[in-house]
């Protein structure tokens, strides 16, 4: 670790602070964000992320060495942490603390795009059967029953091991595409409920067509469970390419990924224990934190919570 | 929920699982890729495609995987000849025991913590079971299973590290000894499936006990007088107890889906593992054998949750529950 790398981790610091308390000042006029920030684990949790996020961002300032680079694989394998490497090296004498921080853009990355995947497909496919009812629903839904039916990681293994070598964008893809099912019926079932209420019938009774309806009027309304859903979404396709690289058919090393190099590590963690416990820690604490915001959204958002 | 009901379930259920069978058998057969290695000479693959039966075209493959599983038939293994079901079937017993293990810890550890938490609710032992249980929820499962093994199979040595059984002993021995040590294998895996498990049942179950705190019958009873045990014990409880009966037909599918992972790290001799050796192998009956077993459980484990509800909650037994709302885990 150089003077750079720390000075750069402060200044991250001292942004992610600055972010969390401009948030949550604003936050203090409304009385639902007021409630989300009541918990000191949501406002960690957010504190967190965005403080992940940003080193993420910032990996090349934050990382003293590349993270593919084998520094000395003589003298340097497996080095305890120390000053100069913060996290200790790995079994081929890359820096922990660099591939977690290069790490960290791909694992967030493929998290928050796979839970964008997966969110608005399920939005769109609950927003079209609870809206339009009839047999597209029944057609939607069964296909649905079938979804969450599939056994999920095998079909992942399948799609992955048998693709040899897929794209990240593929990847993305096809983690998205078995992870909406949950979602769509969550927004089918809020839809089903909003559609009969006044303010959406006034909608129609003017004139407004379903697209307008369904994306101004029903969605809006709908917006606490998928916001809720959206945030656990990014936790779970996290744990699930983390999974994946794990066994070795996820992201191909030498990108790394948290997964992967805990996939790396493993097999010498009983002498270096290091280079697969931080990898994980970092799988952890997104995960973690990313529960922690879903439970103060889901508190802020759900009236009922008030008497509580 | 009638016998019409129930018929229409299981026969949706069958249309399910037909479902997922087509979309594994077409998914495996659309990937690139031959169940030959490279080395293998071409004649020879091509006399191996004939003999499998995989040079026929798709649509006739299909069907005669078809009628041989209305026959109980799931085909033989690629890589070594054995009949699929045989596979499976060995390595059932051993999904079996892990998950029946883990879903003990996972049930009793949780109710409690949920139970204990929702009445000691926004007090300091709720707010700190809550986030360590947040904590432990958020673990990756392999993570916590290498965690687990460094702390208490490398460095205490109080459980071995891998194995359903002492691979010397045990296939030979039959005796207490061995019924034992089969449990000792048991532990770490177990614990790890468990833990992470009971965290999200006591999340849940306490949300269930809130939730229901807010009956007015709850509200009632205690207005009424009646001792705070028995307010919580027979009204809170037993109706929170309710949505339980859900996730516990929807564990199923997470333990058979946490333990791919697992029964890998601990080389635990399941269909889990089963399973990821053969897509590695590309050996396709095994792989589509074991995706039918696995869409079995998760089907059979909603309709036994959706019957449980209906024969423990007397208000859906009024409604026709066309749609009951599954909450996924």
């Amino acid at each position: 670790m150089t003077l750079g790398t720390w000075l750069a981790l402060f200044v991250a610091l001292v942004v992610t602070a600055e972010i969390v308390r401009v948030l949550r000042h604003r936050a203090m006029r409304h009385e639902r964000w007021r409630r989300f920030f009541r918990h000191r684990t949501t406002t960690w949790g957010l504190g967190i992320l965005t403080f992940l996020v940003i080193v993420a961002l910032a990996a090349p300032l934050v990382a003293p060495y590349d993270p593919d680079k084998q520094l000395d694989i003589v003298h340097l394998k497996n080095h305890p942490p120390s000053w100069t490497f913060l996290l200790g090296t790995d079994v081929l004498s890359r820096d922990v603390w660099s591939r977690t921080v290069y790490g960290a853009r791909v694992s967030l990355g493929i998290g928050a795009l796979g839970a964008l995947v997966a969110v608005a497909l399920g939005t769109l496919v609950g927003a079209v059967a609870g809206y339009y009812q009839r047999w597209i629903d029944a057609v939607l839904m069964r296909g649905v029953d079938v979804g969450l039916a599939l056994p999920r990681i095998f079909i992942l293994l399948m799609a992955v091991a048998l693709w040899d070598g897929l794209p990240f964008a593929a990847l993305i893809i096809v983690i998205g595409l078995t992870s909406w099912f949950g979602t769509s019926r969550l927004v089918r079932a809020e839809v089903l409920s909003l559609r009969q209420r006044d303010f959406v019938v006034a909608a129609r009774a003017l004139g407004a067509g379903s697209g307008r309806v369904i994306f101004r009027h029903v969605l809006p309304n709908a917006a606490a469970p998928i916001i809720v859903s959206a945030a656990l979404g990014v936790g779970n396709v996290l744990l699930l390419e983390a999974s994946l690289s794990f066994l070795g058919i996820g992201v191909k090393p030498p990108e790394p990924t948290w997964g992967n190099m805990i996939a790396d590590n493993a097999p010498s963690i009983y002498t270096a224990p290091w280079s697969t416990l931080f990898p994980g820690l970092a799988i952890s604490l997104v995960v973690l934190s990313l529960n922690a915001v879903a439970d103060g959204v889901r508190d802020a958002l759900d009236p009922r919570a008030e008497a509580a | 929920m009638g016998a019409a009901w129930l018929l229409r379930r299981l026969l949706a259920s069958v249309a399910i699982i037909f479902a997922v069978v087509t979309f594994v058998f077409i998914l495996i057969h659309v990937a690139p890729g031959r169940p030959c290695p490279e080395t293998v000479e071409r004649a020879v693959c091509e006399e191996l495609k004939r003999q499998f039966g995989l040079d026929r075209p798709l649509p006739e493959q299909y069907w005669r995987y078809l009628v041989a599983l209305a026959h109980g038939n799931m085909g033989n293994s690629y890589a070594n000849g054995r009949p699929v079901r045989a596979a499976i079937a060995g390595t059932i017993p051993f999904t079996l025991q892990l998950a029946g293990a883990a879903l003990v810890l996972d049930f009793l550890l949780g109710l409690g913590l949920g139970i204990y938490q929702a009445v000691r609710v926004n007090r300091i032992p709720d707010v700190v079971l809550g986030n360590v249980t947040l904590f432990i929820y958020s673990l990756p499962t392999f993570w916590l299973a290498l965690l687990l093994l460094l702390a208490f199979g490398e460095k205490l040595r109080w459980f071995p590290v891998g194995g359903a059984s002492d691979p010397v002993l045990c296939p030979v021995v039959h005796s207490l000894f061995c019924v034992a040590d089969r449990l000792w294998h048991t532990v770490l895996p177990a614990a790890t499936l468990g833990l992470v498990g009971a965290a999200g049942t006591a999340r849940f179950q306490r949300a269930a006990m809130l939730e229901v705190a807010r009956q007015d019958y709850v509200r009632t009873a205690r207005a009424k007088g009646l001792p705070e045990r028995r307010v919580v014990l027979r009204h809170q409880l037993r109706n929170a107890l309710l949505s339980f009966v859900t996730r516990f037909g929807l564990a199923f599918p997470f333990l058979l889906t946490g333990a791919v992972l697992i029964e890998t790290i601990f080389a635990w001799p399941g269909m889990g593992r089963l399973a990821f050796d053969a897509i590695l192998l590309r050996d396709y009956p095994v792989v589509t054998g074991t995706a039918l077993i696995a869409s079995v459980v998760v089907v059979a484990g909603n309709l036994l949750a959706d019957i449980l509800v209906g024969l423990a909650d007397p208000r859906l037994r009024v409604r026709a529950p066309t749609d009951v709302e599954v909450v996924t885990a």
